[in-house]
């Protein structure tokens, strides 16, 4: 499977987890981490640089623009405003045009505002950004972001950093039976179990934060998330067996006693 | 005279370029976005834009993050 790769807006990966850098103890657990999970996409928030208390260190100079895909995103914001402002001043910080959109609906369950999701895809696209949008799992929003102009849509498995893992496969399953583009299952993975389900349910990939960074472990789960995706993936394309009630013996009959 | 940077206020003297500010502030211009009065600015403009009084100036650079806030 060494060949087969992902590609959107014309790059092309070979890793189908993409993972978040924040909650980590420092830069040096962060890059640690994003090494040991094989990760080429790392997502980053975009803020205001501390001027009075300033560490001068800063979190590009862990994670090297030129080895890995800066996919800046949006979080934090509230509205489609806010959102496009964010996205244009991660644009001009000068390390890509990809930005993951998101629209924060309440600080509870930091659910998408698809309303406003939608709103800023639409004038981010006519900018020319490569927009990957932090979405619902919603079938008809996703569509409705592929007809906007998104390359990619990023539907949640459960709330942000909650680890329930994926809440509705079923409309999983629609929203890949209905996009034509690729689906990164967004937040709310829990353990490799769950990145395993996601990629075997025919996810283009999975991306994650919480789930490495706040573990017991994060280098060692970091690396349990990047054989969990890869096996994922191997036994979507394998193609699983069907579910039966009753069981099918796998010796055979002929020759016994 | 005195502008906003990041909603602080700083004294800063007459003639003051963006890029001045930032050499002040020991920040790469490379690795910022630089805003003025909600006006996001191009890096090659940070030499010449000069800061007036009372200016609304953020400065903006990555830090860790996945999803939400």
């Amino acid at each position: 499977m060494g060949g087969e790769t992902l590609t959107i807006a014309g790059r092309t990966f070979r890793s189908r987890l993409w993972v978040g850098t924040g909650k980590y103890k420092d830069f040096l657990e962060t890059q640690q981490a994003v090494e040991a999970s094989g990760a080429e996409v790392v997502t980053v928030a975009v803020r205001r640089v501390n001027i009075t208390d300033r560490n001068s260190e800063n979190l590009l100079d862990y994670l090297d623009p030129k080895t890995y895909t800066i996919l800046p995103n949006t979080a934090g914001c509230y509205t489609a405003d806010e959102a496009v402002r964010c996205a244009r001043l991660a644009r001009a910080a000068g390390v890509s045009d990809l930005v993951k959109l998101e629209v924060i609906g309440d600080e509870r369950t930091l659910f998408p505002d698809t309303a406003g999701l939608m709103e800023a895809a639409k004038i981010l696209v006519k900018e020319g950004f490569v927009v990957l949008p932090y979405t619902n799992d919603d079938p008809i929003v996703a569509k409705k972001l592929v007809d906007i102009g998104c390359p990619a849509v990023m539907p949640l498995a459960a709330p942000i950093g909650s680890g329930l893992g994926i809440r509705n496969p079923y409309n999983l399953k629609i929203i890949l039976d209905t996009v034509n583009v690729p689906v990164i299952v967004d937040a709310g993975v829990g353990t490799a179990s769950d990145a395993a389900l996601a990629m075997e349910y025919g996810a283009d990939a999975v991306l994650m934060n919480t789930a490495i960074a706040g573990a017991h472990s994060p280098l060692v789960m970091a690396e349990a998330m990047k054989y969990a995706v890869e096996a994922g993936r191997l036994a979507f394309q394998a193609g699983r067996i069907p579910r039966k009630l009753h069981a099918s013996a796998s010796s055979p009959i002929e020759g016994t006693l | 005279m005195y502008v906003h940077v990041n909603g602080q206020p700083r004294d800063v003297s007459e003639g003051m370029t963006v890029a001045g500010l930032l050499h002040e502030l020991q920040l790469t211009a490379r690795k910022v976005a630089v805003e003025v009065n909600l006006e996001i600015l191009e890096k090659q403009d940070f030499d010449v834009r000069l800061l007036n009084e009372g200016d609304r100036v953020e400065i903006m650079s990555f830090i860790g993050g996945g999803t939400g806030s």
